[in-house]
């Protein structure tokens, strides 16, 4: 696991380290298993075809998964996330990299807690954000 | 162009109405077939022995785990006229970790129904929030959805 980050480390407009991840049509089926979520759109090709896509696409909920891991993979084991927003304007596809990124947009004290505020999205290998979002997590301090 | 409005009395008169409450055991080998079917490693959602080093002293289940939930069913539910749906996005508040036992009520609302002018014509806009509160009362988690549907 990656060193603790602490509430002195963050600069607002520093990145957040990047997370890649290299989604699958098993790992499609995997988590429609594990969700329950089985609209044929996620692992149906001729489906997703007849509904005038290029391909089976991810679960919206997928990438929320990778953009709650970015997150949390980064404030670590001390780190608490208290909110996550997503919105999926754009679609992914199986069998192309994404990339989890964030940016600190706000760091300030509230009610005995460190505070960061982050800008975070995933994005395709071309560089195109598909999944703006925003995330607030609390980070412990040094002593 | 003027477009009818799809919204109905009925509709309107769902919005604010609370589910019926569903109870969801949490199991550990659900938290680690999640966690594994969304490419996570993390050793708190996956490896008891470790995870009992960490902060939390046990296991942990994912932020989006709630995902795999059931909510209890609608009283009054709506359905879209328009056959293509796609979601929109969720936005979420965490209150408190879940862990293996934990017992999660699920319930859900209409917090909102509105239509706007799209790319793909008129938009219909329903929003939903699902309360997850745990075996002491505690709400642990807010998620609030936006199911977009429109006539392709």
């Amino acid at each position: 696991m990656a060193e603790q980050v602490y509430f002195e480390d963050v600069q607002e407009g520093m990145d957040i380290p990047t997370l890649r991840k290299d989604p699958t049509t098993q790992q499609l089926v995997k988590y429609a298993g594990a969700s329950g979520d089985y609209y044929q759109i996620h692992y149906d090709l001729n489906y997703a075809k007849n509904n005038n896509l290029p391909d089976v696409i991810l679960h919206g909920a997928l990438k929320n998964a990778f953009l709650g891991q970015v997150m949390t993979d980064w404030i670590g084991d001390w780190g608490t996330l208290k909110k996550l927003s997503v919105q999926y304007r754009g679609m992914d596809v199986p069998g192309t990299p994404v990339f989890a990124k964030g940016v600190v947009k706000k760091k300030y004290q509230e009610e005995d807690e460190n505070i960061v505020e982050c800008e975070i999205w995933l994005e395709t290998h071309e560089g195109q954000r598909t999944t703006p979002g925003y995330a607030v997590a609390a980070l412990p301090e040094r002593e | 162009m003027t477009q009818e409005s799809v919204i109905t009395d009925e509709m309107r008169a769902a919005v604010g109405v609370e589910s019926e409450v569903y109870v969801n055991d949490v199991e550990k080998g659900a938290i680690i077939k999640f966690a594994q079917a969304i490419g996570d490693d993390n050793p708190i959602y996956n490896d008891e022995e470790a995870a009992r080093q960490s902060r939390y002293g046990g296991m942990v289940a994912p932020p989006t785990f709630f995902r795999s939930l059931r909510s209890g069913e609608m009283k009054v539910d709506v359905s879209s006229p328009y056959p293509a749906n796609l979601d929109g996005g969720s936005e979420w508040e965490y209150y408190e970790p879940v862990r293996p036992g934990d017992r999660i009520a699920v319930s859900t609302m209409i917090s909102n129904i509105f239509e706007r002018p799209g790319r793909l014509g008129n938009m219909l806009f329903i929003q939903r929030e699902t309360k997850y509160v745990n075996q002491f009362g505690t709400t642990v988690a807010i998620q609030r959805t936006t199911g977009i549907s429109y006539q392709p």
